[in-house]
């Protein structure tokens, strides 16, 4: 598989398991406007997954479509961030693994839509759009939660420190990145991760939550296959239909 | 203060040109969250170009009890209701 098919398969899957993440709250939000608020970035993530999984598959050239990239692969043969398959939590939790992603996947559109490569530079100016709203809403939830009641404060706190070591891989650079920032087709991480740290540090600073310290020890492995155990439940619910019944379609 | 946030009727502008109107109420802590909450509820669909919210209780509203003396003298006064002129054919839009 060529290096660009490998990178926008992993895009395709940080917003495909991050959406099935966030559908599990679905009717089970904390209000009624917030549920469908969550949802809805939901639906934006799995439009966009839809975007990125038919372009790699294309890339593949194996004859595959999005639907069997999606409902058709092991755990080892998904390559999202290990940041978005964590398990949701209490809503504290799910909001700041929201809110770090949404940060980065923010600045790295940005990047995509000046990317050499025509196809990524549109599917990017088409997903910044609904992103440009995501980090907005998240930032602001973060806010009002982190400078909340004393309770909501340490809920953040915690999860943000609980959180911190998946956000590393964000930035990490492998073989396959390296290559795509070569190429100008995807922009370079060490500029997205100061990017990232200082909006992260700004809105945190505003919500009075401590950041962790940026050289703390960062998980990785996500990119490559190696996930932790959340993610085969999270598959097993998400691929069950086509799995029980292959091919079922309506 | 209350736990529960109160609430904000909502209004949407469909269209330049068009007035806001009303489409439903949801609860929010403050305008600012109303606003992005009317948003996720009420515009998906390309309803809208502008959102208004007003909290409800700042809404000052007649009473159906009042309908009699607000609203029957009109209807009692026919000549007040231009419907005798007759209108020529070529004229469509009036």
């Amino acid at each position: 598989m060529s290096d660009k098919a490998t990178y926008i398969r992993r895009l395709g899957d940080n917003t495909l398991v991050l959406s099935q993440r966030l559908s599990e709250w679905c009717g089970k939000g904390p209000a009624l406007e917030e549920d469908m608020g969550l949802t809805n970035v939901a639906l934006d993530l799995i439009g966009q997954t839809r975007l990125w999984l038919s372009y790699a598959a294309e890339l593949e050239g194996a004859g595959h479509t999005e639907d069997q990239l999606a409902f058709l692969r092991d755990a080892h043969q998904f390559s999202n961030l290990l940041l978005v398959e964590q398990p949701n939590g209490n809503y504290a939790d799910t909001l700041v693994r929201q809110f770090f992603f949404d940060v980065w996947h923010y600045f790295l559109l940005t990047g995509l839509t000046q990317s050499s490569d025509a196809r990524i530079a549109e599917i990017a100016l088409k997903s910044i759009k609904e992103v440009t709203y995501h980090v907005r809403r998240s930032g602001d939830l973060i806010v009002r939660l982190g400078d909340g009641t004393e309770l909501s404060h340490r809920l953040v706190q915690q999860a943000i420190d609980q959180l911190w070591m998946y956000t590393g891989e964000m930035f990490s650079s492998d073989a396959v990145d390296l290559a795509l920032v070569q190429a100008g087709i995807a922009p370079a991480a060490d500029t997205l991760h100061a990017q990232w740290l200082q909006h992260v540090q700004d809105i945190l600073s505003e919500a009075t939550l401590q950041m962790p310290a940026v050289d703390a020890w960062m998980q990785s492995g996500g990119k490559q296959g190696k996930h932790s155990e959340h993610l085969g439940y999270l598959l097993a619910e998400m691929q069950f239909l086509q799995r029980a019944y292959p091919g079922a379609s309506w | 203060m209350s736990k529960e946030w109160p609430l904000w009727e909502v209004f949407i502008r469909s269209q330049h040109g068009l007035a806001h109107k009303h489409v439903g109420s949801l609860h929010a802590p403050d305008g600012e969250m109303a606003i992005n909450n009317a948003r996720d509820v009420y515009t998906r669909r390309n309803e809208g170009i502008g959102i208004w919210v007003v909290r409800a209780a700042d809404i000052v509203s007649s009473s159906p009890a009042d309908k009699g003396a607000l609203f029957e003298p009109a209807n009692n006064k026919v000549y007040r209701h231009p419907t005798f002129f007759p209108m020529p054919e070529e004229v469509k839009n009036l």
